[in-house]
Order: C-alpha cells, then structure tokens, then sequence
C-alpha cells in the first residue's frame, strides 16, 4: 500500500510542482495518471520512490516512510519498487543480461556485485524475467543492438528480476510505435495480473489509460482533479482534466492498435 | 540613404577593430625581432648541418643492438617502459581524481569545483621539471623519467576523465539509485560502463605524449633513449645521432598506429 | 518466482579473449616496471629527499624574477616568432594533405607520411640539435618551435579542410575559377576561423615548451633552470616556476578570451 499525504513540492526556482496530494494506492491497482506535460506527473512518480524529494508532506510505503528514511532503509524501500523509463535508461554498451542483473544489486553486498559475481539464483531470475518479455535469445546481446520496444521489454525485465512489489512506469511508452506500445503495455498488464504487482504508470494517450487500468488520477497543476475508474472517466472529465477538448494527438486511435 | 547609415557605422567599426588589431600586431613583432640577437649564429653552422645530413643518410648501424652496455634497442626499450609504467601510475590517480571533478556526480559544486583545482595544479608542470625534481628523490635514471611522467600526466588525463564523465547520460545511474543500489553500485554499473571506452581512448592519446616525452627525458638525465641522444649530440657523433632520430621515429610512428586503431576499434 | 525456464539458454559468450588481454596488459606493465627499476619502496625510502628539497624551496627567491625577467621575455618571444614561423610554413603543406583540395594522389599520400613523420620528434629534441647547429642562442629555440609547430598547425588545419562544406566550392568551379581563386574563395573563408584558433592553441603550447628549452641549450627562461639546479639553489626554482606559471596561466587567458570570440 502506498499512501501520501497532503505531499507537496516546489522547486528551487519556485515552481509548484506538487500542491497538497493526498491518495491511498492499494496492492495490485493498474493506476495511468494523466494530464499535460508540466502538470506533475513526472514529479509524482519520482516522488515515490524519493528520485525527487518532497517539499512537505509524507509518503509510506507498507506504512514505512520512505520522506524520512535514511539513506539505508531508503535503499531498501527502492529495492521493491521498480522504474521504468521513457527512454530505458538502460546502459548501451552493456550486455542484456548485465542489465536485468543490475536490477538485483540491493538484494547483494557491494563487493559481490562490483566483481560481477551474481549468485546462480539471481541469474536464473534474470534468465526466466527475459523469458517472460520474449527476449530470452537477446540475454547476450549488446543492449544498443536492440530496437525500442526490445530495449523497453529489457527495462521492464529488470523489474521483474528486481521482483518489485510496485512498478513505476514513467511514460514508457512515449517513445515506441503504435504496435510495441501495446506489446509494452500487455507485458506490463500481465505482471500487474499474474504476479499482483502495483503498477503506476504516466500516460499520454488517454486511450490506453482507459483500456488498460482500473483507475485513472488527472493531475492539473500539481493538483489531483480527477481520481475514478477508466468508466467514470468521460470525455468532459478528460477536458477538466486537459482544460480544453482532447486533440488527435493525446489519442493513440483504435486504427493504429 | 538612412538604410546604409547602420551599415556604413558597422563596417566602419569593424575596420577599426582591423586596424588596432594590425597595429598591435606589428608592434609585437617589431618587440619580437629587435630583442633577437640574430647574430649569435656560429659560424660552423653549414658544416654542422653538412655533417648531420651525413650522419642521416648514412647511420651508425651498429649503435643498434651491441651485446654488451647500451645500445639503440634497449634505449627504446627503456623509454617504451617508462611510457608504459608511467601511464598506469597517472591512471591510478586520474580516476579518482577524474571522478571527483566531475560536475554531475558531486552534489555540491564545490566538490567538483577542488577537483578541478587539483587538476589544474598538476597540468601547469612541466614533465620535464618534475623530472628534475624526482632526479633529487630517486636519482637520475628511467625511474625519475617514469615518477616524472607518472605525476605529469595526471593533470591531463583525469580532465580528459572528467570531461568524459559529465557527458554522459544520467539515465542508468538514475536508474541504478531507483532499484536501491548505491553510489558505488551506481558507479560500476551506471557511470563506469558507459565511460569506459572514452576512458580508454584519453589514456592511448595521452600514451602517444608519453612516448615522445620520455624520448626526451634523458635529455635531462632521467633515462630513456635521451641519455644516449645527449652524450652522441654532445660529442658531435652524428652517425649516431641520426640512427637513435630514425630510431624513435619508428617506434613512436608504431606506437602511433596502434593506438590509432585501437581508438578506432573501441568507439 | 518460478525460475524454470522453457526455452533453451542462450549460450554464454567466452569473455577468455578478454581475460587475457588484461593479464597481458598487467604482465607488460610488471615486465616494464621491473625493467626500469621503478620499486615503490626506494621511493619511500627516499622520501625525505623529497620533503628535503621541498623545504629547500622554501621561501622562494622573489628576487631572482626580476632577474630573469630579460629571458622570460625571450622566452615569449621565442615562442611568438616560433608560433609565427610555423603558421607560415604551416599553410602549403596544410593544402598538399588536405585530400578535397589536390587531387594528385601520390603527393598528398607523401605529404602525410611526412607530416607524421615529423610529428614524431619530441620538441626539446629538435632544440637540443639546432642548439648543435646554430649555438646556443633563442634562434635555435625559434627555429625548433617553428618546425614544432608545423606539426600541430598542418595536421589540425588539414583535418578541418577536409570537413568543410562542398557547395563553396562546387560553385567556385561551376563560376570558372582557377586553382588559386579556388582556394582563396571557397577554401580560406570556411577555415580561417578554425585556422586562427589553432595558431593561438599552438601558441599555447609552444610558452610550455619555449620555458624549457633552454634545459637543452636553446635560450629563455629554461637557462636559468640549469643554473639554478647546478647550484642547488631551490628557493630559486620554486620562483622560476611560480613566475612560469603565471605567465602561462596570463598567455592562455589572453589566448582563450581571442578563440572565444573567434568562433
């Protein structure tokens, strides 16, 4: 469970990024959170895992606060939260597997991992998360090597190694085609389901925010202005949300799927 | 006719701006050439460079391997060595160094900001100073040439280190602190295998320095096919001076080469 | 999770190739180390040598930079003229390399050989040998570092010739001009800037280089460095090197402050 409360966030050349969040996250939600670009959704996110510190307010993670941990328990907390980027952020040059590996490097001591000597156990984890995205023939490849999508399923393939508890997916989508997004979103749907882990994901179009979660958070300026189910949000909530009517663009369109 | 006023102004000003410049320039030079004695020039000059030609064309084969004391091959051995053994030590140092001047992996500016200090420090000695200096520590010999470069190259390398580091892209290491690994988990696996082969492609270019500072060391005393070069110009054994000339050329030509494409190879 | 997996296991790439390299690495570095007698421990054991001599330093001889000052002059001048020199001879043989501008194969092949010949020799090499020629005087310290020169203002200019944009020149053709005019009108503007900047760069590099040249026989400040180490005198030093790195230091912001607003 993740809960923050009246959370809030200005940043240091006084830009309000956050104002007053209060949201309960329960086990095993799909939750898009949506709204332009600058309205807080990245920081959201980042807040979570404490990537971004907050301004005021708490967040607790299975009721421990991750605001004001230290930097060892903090590690811990991130231990079972994984992220996924919009542009993978994974390391080029560096082989598949090295880098689904490099999601299990809290659960070992520092000198282990710095010598690269992962025990059997975590790379038969990380063989069997590349197996699940359909990747497992890539495991040695170098990571530069693979398209988009294949470097997106390697990112989520850490977090599965990583065996998350919540998975914090910031835009992942955004830079794929049409097809690799929805492969991308059904993988990320299927751990969600199978193994019951939280997944919190940013959206731009608003479409898939309502095929595939089972609650929707709008954020307008820092602000929560719409917290529902994909039913209750209609169009008119989305131009609430967006402060004007969707455009093409915020729509992936039925065609394209 | 307003219209070109503005351009009749610019153009105006900038030939100003020529014309200072010219004349500053002159001056300088004028500066220049008048405090050069210009004839301190000796007079066995031709015959010198006569000789030197000579020496050139015709070198002093057997300098190049004798089985006994020195000769050519194992002068160059000795400034390979020294290169080599020199290049590792500045390794040692640069890469803390490097890391630690570098912007994006220090919170605070002011940490980066030493490093740099540091840096800088190193860079403004000479080799051959330093070398100097480690002949009163160590004696004169390749050893000094070797502490000489070792230090010298510090400056350079752990800047070239730096750079490298602050051009990289903080996505992994981001993503390294998200699944709860810390700073130097984050640096194995965000930072350092992405800056590898800049690393590796800094330390070969400095490496061609090395080799053509330590031809020069033993100028100076401090080992390395300079000892030999020194005592043959000194005694005016030009065949001599003209096989270790062609000597150092092709090894640093070969050292050239290699690293070249080495650099190549790895980006 | 169940770990189980139903395909096959990618096999796992041999990193032998790679464990090697870095044992040969290490061995070479051992085998050059014990060559040369580098043991860490005369260098502790010397240390006090060091922390000796560092004491000796102090306080530097402020007075013996108003001494020197007639060859720090030298020294600058050595390096103008040296600089300027070099950009001279620098600029046909910048041409002949570049590979867009001649098209005469062979001699642009045997221009580069040349150059990277030339390339190799160590600056205080070719002081000490002009020193042998012309005495000991700045000029062979001028003449070493124009030819230094070459070597770095050819090679960086050729370089950005061969990375210009084509279109001046295709209409320089298409307008009828001659080699000459060709170069002068499609060529020149596109690299002077970068040109200039590697003058001053080399400038740069040739106030190091001018500074200990002398340590071979070739004029300036170096001189007074042999002197003051044959008498031991390392009050003395320690302000001959304080006085050239302020100069170095003053020269390069002089010099980056002229790049920067040229580029």
């Amino acid at each position: 469970m993740i809960e923050l409360e009246n959370v809030s966030k200005i940043y240091p050349n006084g830009v309000k990024g956050l104002q007053d969040i209060n949201l309960t996250i329960d086990k095993g939600e799909f939750i898009s959170i949506v709204g332009l670009s600058g309205a807080g959704k990245s920081t959201l996110l980042r807040s979570i895992n404490r990537l971004i510190d907050i301004s005021s307010g708490d967040i607790r993670i299975n009721e421990q606060s991750i605001t004001s941990a230290n930097e060892k328990s903090l590690r811990l907390i991130r231990r079972d939260i994984g992220m996924i980027f919009q542009n993978f952020n994974l390391v080029k040059r560096s082989s598949v597997l090295r880098n689904v590996l490099s999601g299990r490097v809290a659960h070992n001591n520092t000198l282990r991992t710095l010598l690269n000597l992962f025990p059997q156990k975590d790379v038969d984890l990380a063989l069997k998360a590349l197996e699940r995205v359909n990747i497992l023939d890539k495991a040695y490849t170098r990571s530069s090597e693979l398209s988009g999508g294949q470097q997106q399923r390697v990112s989520i393939a850490r977090a599965l190694a990583q065996e998350a508890k919540i998975i914090l997916a910031d835009e992942p989508t955004a830079s794929l085609d049409p097809v690799t997004t929805k492969q991308v979103m059904d993988d990320l749907k299927k751990i969600n389901t199978e193994d019951e882990v939280t997944v919190i994901i940013n959206l731009h179009f608003v479409d898939l925010a309502k095929e595939y979660s089972t609650r929707i958070i709008g954020l307008r300026e820092g602000k929560v202005v719409f917290d529902g189910s994909p039913a209750e949000a209609t169009d008119e909530v989305f131009e609430e949300i967006y402060g004007r009517s969707l455009k093409e663009d915020e729509l992936l369109g039925e065609e394209n799927l | 006719m307003n219209q070109s006023d503005p351009l009749k102004k610019a153009r105006r000003k900038r030939r100003w701006k020529f014309t200072t410049l010219f004349i500053i320039l002159i001056a300088l030079y004028i500066w220049a050439f008048s405090g050069i004695e210009f004839r301190g020039i000796q007079e066995t000059a031709w015959p010198v460079t006569k000789n030197i030609i000579h020496g050139f064309i015709s070198p002093d084969l057997s300098f190049i391997y004798s089985p006994d004391g020195e000769d050519l091959i194992r002068g160059l051995l000795e400034t390979l060595a020294i290169a080599v053994v020199g290049i590792m030590l500045s390794i040692i140092f640069a890469i803390p160094i490097g890391l630690w001047a570098a912007k994006n992996l220090s919170s605070t500016s002011l940490i980066s900001q030493s490093g740099k200090g540091i840096l800088s420090f190193f860079r403004t000695m000479p080799d051959i100073i330093l070398a100097l200096l480690f002949i009163k520590v160590v004696g004169p010999g390749a050893y000094a040439g070797m502490l000489a470069l070792g230090i010298g190259a510090i400056g350079m390398l752990g800047k070239l280190y730096a750079e490298e580091v602050e051009a990289m892209d903080e996505g992994p290491v981001e993503s390294i602190a998200a699944v709860g690994g810390n700073k130097l988990q984050q640096l194995a696996f965000g930072v350092i295998p992405q800056v590898l082969p800049g690393f590796i492609s800094a330390t070969l270019y400095r490496f061609e320095i090395n080799m053509r500072s330590a031809a020069t060391l033993g100028l100076i005393g401090a080992g390395g096919i300079g000892t030999p070069l020194i005592f043959a110009i000194q005694g005016r054994s030009w065949d001599r001076v003209g096989i270790i000339i062609i000597g150092i050329v092709i090894v640093v030509l070969i050292v050239d080469l290699i690293s070249s494409a080495l650099r190549k190879r790895i980006v | 999770m169940d770990t189980k997996l139903n395909g096959p296991v990618p096999s796992k790439p041999s990193r032998w190739s790679f464990y090697l390299f870095l044992i040969g690495i290490f061995i070479i570095v051992l085998i050059s180390a014990i060559y040369i007698d580098a043991n860490p421990f005369t260098f502790f054991r010397n240390s006090e040598n060091m922390f000796d001599l560092i004491g000796s330093m102090f306080p530097p001889a402020w007075s013996y930079i108003a001494t020197t000052t007639p060859a720090m002059l030298d020294t600058i001048r050595m390096a103008l003229l040296g600089t300027t020199f070099g950009m001279i001879l620098s600029i046909p043989i910048m041409f002949l390399c570049a590979r867009n501008i001649f098209r005469i194969r062979w001699l642009v092949e045997a221009s580069r050989i040349g150059l990277n010949i030339l390339r190799t020799i160590p600056d205080l090499l070719l002081a000490a040998i002009f020193a042998a020629i012309l005495g000991f005087s700045p000029i062979a310290g001028i003449v070493a570092l124009s030819i230094f020169s070459i070597g770095i203002i050819a090679k960086l200019s050729f370089e950005a010739i061969e990375n210009i944009d084509n279109g001046p020149l295709e209409s320089m053709t298409a307008v009828g001009a001659n080699k000459l005019q060709w170069i002068a009108f499609g060529v020149v503007p596109q690299i002077l800037p970068h040109f200039v900047s590697y003058v001053l760069y080399t400038f740069e590099i040739n106030i190091r280089a001018a500074a200990i040249l002398g340590l071979v026989g070739a004029g300036g400040i170096g001189l007074y460095y042999d002197r003051a180490l044959g008498f031991f005198a390392y009050d003395q030093v320690l302000a001959l090197i304080l006085y050239t790195l302020v100069v170095v230091i003053l020269i390069d912001l002089i010099s980056l402050k002229i790049r920067e607003k040229l580029l």
